[in-house]
């Protein structure tokens, strides 16, 4: 047997990139009190918005621009939703999930029936032939830029005390005079625009083309992240290199042929097995947010 | 405060009703759009004699599979040999009952096609209902009297062909392979492709990954760069998104379905083509005879045009020498004299096949 374990780390990174920026957009939403299904459709959004643009403009950076553009759109459709219209969090997420991911896919159908674009230019990794650094910038601004920098924000900034101030108790918070639709509303402006740059990071950093499905569930994986971290940011980091990890190495075991007879869908459902598992152990009692799921009205 | 509670009470009920009432119906009306494509004409015209052929797709058809059944009903609808029309992402078998069912009580087609592989029950009943109409429907089972066709991708021949170019190719003897799932119609194509690879190279092994989903290509690209870290350096991709990993890592890949040459013209060595048309002038025949329960999979064969190696790109990175290149050509030949056939193997195919160590079956 014998893995690779620096393709193994280099793997591991690449996988958790998504994850880390829309889990981290997730979070700032939820700690709001906003629980945000339309995360996989965000993520969906911000992939196709970010390939379509790249594509018509040649420039990835273009691309971004536009996806980061999409996911405040998003943003504030949940916020339409389950902010203004205080309608029940799970159905109006599950419902912007589906609507994002239609239109994109009607979209998709319209201009590109039959064909498989892809792009010219994508963005490329950084310090290419070097093991385990050889990342696309993204991944970096995930690791080094945005886990800290959101980590610093809730915990030390007056934006971040007036967040997990609505998110604990938007009463106290409103009598505070902090303005609880005004701070959901930024928080899934800001969460969307997260997500779906994890989603454009598929598009415009991976692959450089589109397809149906592309974001296959990695946004649900996102929710079991935020919840297994318990609304702090480092260890959602920590579980999504958990899940990365598992899901790296399942793709080397798979192919040793030491591990020649375990069956494939064990290894496949490894990652997944992984976050309950961690979540069986360190996700229990788990305290939620104080207004978590609930619509704020003043009496 | 007061004032605006009180404005609140007033005014806000009718407004949030109203507001509810239009972001519902914006919804439904754009998650309508999105799946299905509704009936689409894709003829020469609606009074014509040709016969009309319905489509009936479990999948959106972005999804090359059914896309390659559209493009050749398509083609057969713009050599006005047959009037076209179609529906998609029909993708529970209750849906599939329902719209089949309408469309073979309504529309009168004189045939229908398309993939029964999530509906087999539910095809083969509406089938039995209608025993006039043909259906001929991509399928695991067996054809069903009077009425009741199947069809397969037997893309054998190709794979094989192309698993001669890989294993000619391959420099650290190790090729990796990214396929969808272990089910018979790619078990057959990866099999073939490592007999193909032992005729070249018997030193050779072939590394296989499935990712357990048709649609996940930064999965499989994520695959195929465990296999280069595994010491690959010629990948197959059953899957999309492995050439995407073959790009980056400067080696040949064989692509599927289409010609992928485009999506990197430096690094797509060839492709495996599936062209469904002699299947679909195979079913306009039943459509303007009789209709008949046959196994249409033979029309896929390569001897028939049903499938093909895409043009093989000489001027891929590393190249590809002209001895090898004139062996694959002799056994194309041979494929298409008939004098050599490509063994079927449906078994699920190993993670790391040591290719001397593969039975090939006599012929």
């Amino acid at each position: 047997m014998s893995l690779n374990l620096l393709a193994l780390l280099g793997a591991m990174l690449t996988i958790a990139t998504p994850l880390i920026w829309a889990g981290v957009g997730e979070l700032v939403v939820e700690r709001t009190g906003v629980l945000n299904l339309g995360i996989e459709g965000t993520m969906y959004l911000g992939a196709f918005v970010g390939f379509l643009v790249a594509l018509r403009t040649g420039s990835p950076w273009l691309g971004l621009l536009a996806a980061v553009a999409s996911g405040v759109v998003a943003g504030v459709l949940m916020g339409l939703f389950a902010v203004t219209l205080g309608l029940n969090q799970h159905v109006s997420g599950l419902g912007l999930t589906l609507l994002l991911i239609a239109v994109c896919e009607f979209t998709f159908r319209m201009l590109y029936a039959g064909e498989r674009p892809t792009l010219d230019t994508k963005f490329d990794v950084l310090l290419p032939g070097v093991e385990v650094l050889d990342q696309h910038w993204l991944t970096y601004v995930a690791f080094l830029v945005l886990a800290p920098g959101s980590w610093w924000v809730l915990r030390s900034t007056g934006a971040g005390y007036r967040l997990r101030a609505v998110g604990e108790s938007f009463e106290a918070a409103d009598v505070a005079g902090i303005s609880v639709s005004g701070v959901r509303y930024a928080a899934l402006m800001v969460g969307g625009a997260f997500m779906a740059v994890g989603g454009a990071f598929l598009t415009l950093s991976v692959l450089g083309s589109f397809t149906l499905d592309i974001i296959n569930g990695r946004g649900w994986v996102c929710i079991a992240l935020v919840i297994f971290a318990r609304w702090r940011v480092w260890p959602a980091v920590c579980g999504a290199l958990i899940f990365a990890g598992t899901d790296a190495l399942q793709l080397q075991l798979a192919i040793t042929p030491a591990f020649g007879d375990v069956p494939r869908e064990l290894m496949l459902a490894l990652p997944y097995l992984a976050v309950i598992v961690a979540l069986a152990v360190w996700g229990r009692s788990v305290r939620y947010p104080g207004s978590y799921l609930k619509a704020h009205r003043r009496a | 405060m007061t004032t605006l509670s009180r404005r609140g009470r007033a005014g806000r009920p009718v407004r949030r009703l109203a507001l509810r009432l239009g972001v519902v119906a914006l919804a439904a009306s754009l998650a309508a759009c999105g799946g299905t494509t509704g009936e689409e004409t894709a003829s020469n015209g609606g009074d014509s004699d040709a016969p009309l052929i319905y489509g009936v797709f479990a999948t959106p058809l972005e999804e090359p599979w059914d896309g390659a059944i559209h493009a050749a009903l398509q083609s057969a609808a713009e050599d006005g040999e047959i009037e076209y029309k179609h529906v998609d992402n029909v993708n529970t078998s209750d849906a599939m009952e329902r719209t089949l069912r309408d469309i073979a009580g309504n529309e009168s087609p004189d045939a229908i096609m398309g993939d029964a592989f999530a509906a087999e029950e539910a095809v083969r009943k509406v089938a039995a209902e209608f025993p006039d109409i043909p259906f001929a429907f991509g399928s695991g089972e067996e054809p069903v009297e009077p009425n009741m066709s199947v069809f397969d991708n037997w893309l054998q021949d190709p794979a094989y062909l192309a698993g001669m170019l890989a294993g000619g190719l391959t420099k650290s003897d190790t090729i990796g392979v990214v396929g969808a799932m272990p089910i018979p119609e790619v078990n057959r194509i990866v099999n073939a492709f490592v007999m193909g690879v032992k005729e070249t190279n018997p030193r050779a092994t072939v590394k296989v990954s499935m990712i357990n989903t048709f649609f996940d290509p930064a999965a499989a690209k994520q695959a195929a760069e465990a296999h280069v870290a595994a010491g690959a350096d010629v990948l197959f991709a059953e899957r999309d998104g492995v050439i995407a990993a073959a790009e980056e890592a400067d080696i040949p890949v064989i692509g599927m379905m289409v010609d992928q040459h485009e999506e990197a013209p430096g690094h797509v060595l060839t492709s495996l083509l599936w062209n469904m048309r002699p299947t679909v002038d195979a079913v306009v025949e039943q459509a303007t005879g009789e209709p008949a329960a046959v196994d249409l999979g033979e029309f896929s064969f390569m001897k028939v045009g049903g499938s093909d190696l895409a043009p093989i790109n000489t001027d891929v990175v590393g190249g590809v020498p002209d001895d090898l290149l004139a062996r694959v050509e002799e056994r194309q030949g041979q494929i298409m004299d008939g004098s050599f056939v490509t063994p079927v193997d449906e078994s699920a195919p190993g993670s790391s096949i040591k290719v001397s160590t593969v039975e090939v079956p006599e012929q």
